[in-house]
């Protein structure tokens, strides 16, 4: 894919960049001239084939967060739990956190592999309606890391969107890494052709998290990406003992309300840290099962329906 | 004209600390953020250089998120965060024209960034320089370590929670270390038990002891748990010293701690 040619300078903005031919970088680059003619910029034939191949998916949807660790993959596995309830849809799961990928270890997957078939690679399946894609499947032990520059996430990314035998699929659900960087840049582009119904972004209430989603939300107005709205994960603490709330993570800011107020975007719900959700994900077990009465599974039901409301009303 | 390092921003460095987690949001920010407080509790000089360009999260924690950079003949001059100057920090969050501006760059970009950080930045004398670092193990840790590896860093402290989730990632990370060659300080699990403020009922929301198992697993020392301390976000949140603030707390003896053992490692390494 290549987003960077081999015989490049140092600090080559990439190709498909706007710098590209036009940085201090590309003085004495053999590709300067073909690079500052727009010819590279031309749109990557991979996105024509993302297309046909999306054609089969009918909602997309983008789970992103400026900040780690704020329950990116605990949201997008249980969303997907939560869609696939309905035995009549298929739900398909991306993890294109290529180098944190925690799906596999949350919906109890470990140790799986994908397989090459002749329609490209089979995912995973969960159960009969719902198949996941991780790079997570694809090494070899749970130690080995993948320590990859940006091209080559960019080109795994285009693989997963193009060759990954998913069916015909209601919903694809794709977790992100956190940030602003290659990775979202690439899912962006490369399903440019095949509109993304939008993102949903997950915080924690403080502000050092608020912080990097509000920049999140600034990509998103960017490469316009619609935001179906935010979701406040670990929200308050509810001691098993005392039943007293303590704020762990305290919205010194007013918490991701007063941000979707001033940002005039949607907040989809608030939910409560429950120490058993941790513990279901270190099982690759869903919640929604294991303490089906907990206040947080209520909340997440909601969070659910209105993405579903959401996607029912742009198609 | 003196050696040839004399050149260099980062001659005047001692020990340089990389701060690494596989995971987000466990507290890489927060760690460096308090090591530094208590090295300079110390009586040290540091240097915090944060190269999470896509999110920096120090400049609001140390409470300089207002400041700016400025030139000087040598490069750029740190953001000092105190009046004595034994704290100085260099993030990109001091570069940006609005504070929500999103950074949406791509690896070359993020790279040619943090070689100016580690060429371009003018230290002066420092004890300790740490270096935040973003989650995973991509193009700003590979770019990260391979600029310092001429000024021989001390090692990387890798930051967990004690879930497996976040222990499954931080095992990647130090096979990263590994394949690049560069020694493990140790581990600190963060996030460890949460004592309720109300009838102090210990309850370990993101589970116990991780950490400590994938030390002894991975054959690397444990430097210590950071419990769940709501004040301690708090403090962070406003940009204030925790260690100032709460020096009774049990969260407090964790970090000194945690820092002593690594004044203690350096000692060793510099005699």
């Amino acid at each position: 894919m290549a987003d960077i040619p081999a015989n490049a300078p140092e600090h080559c903005p990439g190709t498909g960049s706007g710098e590209a031919g036009k940085s201090s970088a590309c003085q004495g680059c053999p590709n300067q001239s073909l690079c500052a003619s727009g010819v590279s910029a031309g749109p990557d034939p991979a996105i024509e084939e993302i297309k046909e191949k999306m054609s089969a998916v009918k909602h997309k949807i983008l789970v992103l967060s400026g900040k780690g660790g704020v329950g990116k993959s605990t949201f997008t596995a249980h969303l997907a739990y939560g869609l696939a309830e309905d035995e009549g849809k298929q739900i398909a799961l991306l993890d294109v956190d290529i180098c944190g990928p925690s799906i596999p270890k949350i919906m109890g997957l470990e140790g799986e592999q994908v397989h090459q078939s002749g329609s490209g690679w089979s995912p995973v399946y969960v159960e009969d309606n719902l198949a996941v894609m991780s790079v997570g499947f694809l090494l070899g032990s749970p130690d080995d890391a993948v320590i990859w520059r940006g091209p080559k996430k960019n080109g795994m990314i285009k693989q997963f969107l193009r060759d990954v035998d998913w069916g015909n699929v209601d919903y694809l659900i794709v977790d992100t890494p956190p940030g602003t960087s290659d990775e979202h840049l690439s899912l962006v582009q490369y399903l440019s052709a095949s509109n993304i119904d939008g993102a949903v972004i997950i915080t924690t209430p403080q502000e050092v998290s608020l912080q990097d989603v509000r920049k999140e939300v600034n990509f998103c107005r960017k490469v316009k990406l619609p935001i179906i709205g935010v979701v406040e994960n670990m929200s308050g603490f509810i001691c098993p003992k005392c039943k007293n709330e303590s704020k762990i993570f305290p919205p010194t800011t007013g918490g991701a309300e007063k941000m979707c107020n001033d940002l005039n975007i949607p907040l989809l719900g608030k939910v409560p840290i429950d120490m058993n959700i941790g513990k279901s994900c270190d099982m690759g077990k869903s919640f929604f099962t294991e303490i089906p009465d907990s206040p947080s599974t209520m909340e997440y039901k909601k969070i659910i329906q209105k993405i579903q409301d959401f996607c029912a009303e742009t198609h | 004209m003196e050696s040839e390092g004399d050149s260099n921003n980062l001659s005047g460095v001692q020990h340089i600390i990389l701060v690494l987690s596989g995971k987000g949001g466990v507290g890489k920010s927060t760690i460096s953020t308090e090591i530094a407080l208590a090295l300079r509790h110390a009586g040290k000089k540091v240097g915090i250089l944060d190269v999470d360009l896509c999110g920096p999260s120090i400049p609001r924690m140390l409470n300089v998120h207002n400041m700016n950079v400025h030139q000087c003949d040598s490069g750029w001059v740190p953001v000092f965060v105190d009046q004595e100057k034994s704290i100085s920090l260099m993030s990109i969050g001091f570069l940006l024209e609005r504070p929500d501006d999103a950074v949406v760059w791509r690896g070359p970009k993020k790279n040619a960034l943090i070689k100016q950080f580690i060429s371009d930045v003018a230290w002066g004398e420092l004890d300790f320089l740490i270096v935040d670092t973003p989650p995973g193990t991509s193009d700003e840790h590979i770019s990260t370590v391979e600029a310092l590896r001429p000024f021989r860093p001390m090692g990387a402290v890798l930051v967990t929670t004690p879930q497996a989730v976040s222990i499954g990632d931080v095992r990647r990370e130090l096979t990263f270390c590994k394949k690049l060659g560069l020694p493990v300080i140790g581990i600190v699990e963060n996030m460890s038990g949460f004592v309720c403020p109300h009838c102090t009922e210990c309850t370990n929301i993101f589970s116990k002891g991780g950490g400590e198992e994938l030390a002894k697993y991975a054959g690397v020392p444990f430097l210590g748990c950071v419990p769940l301390d709501p004040s301690l976000t708090q403090t962070l949140e406003l940009g204030k010293d925790f260690l100032q603030e709460f020096p009774k707390s049990s969260t407090y003896t964790s970090i000194v701690s945690i820092a002593q053992q690594i004044l203690d490692k350096a000692s060793d390494s510099s005699s």
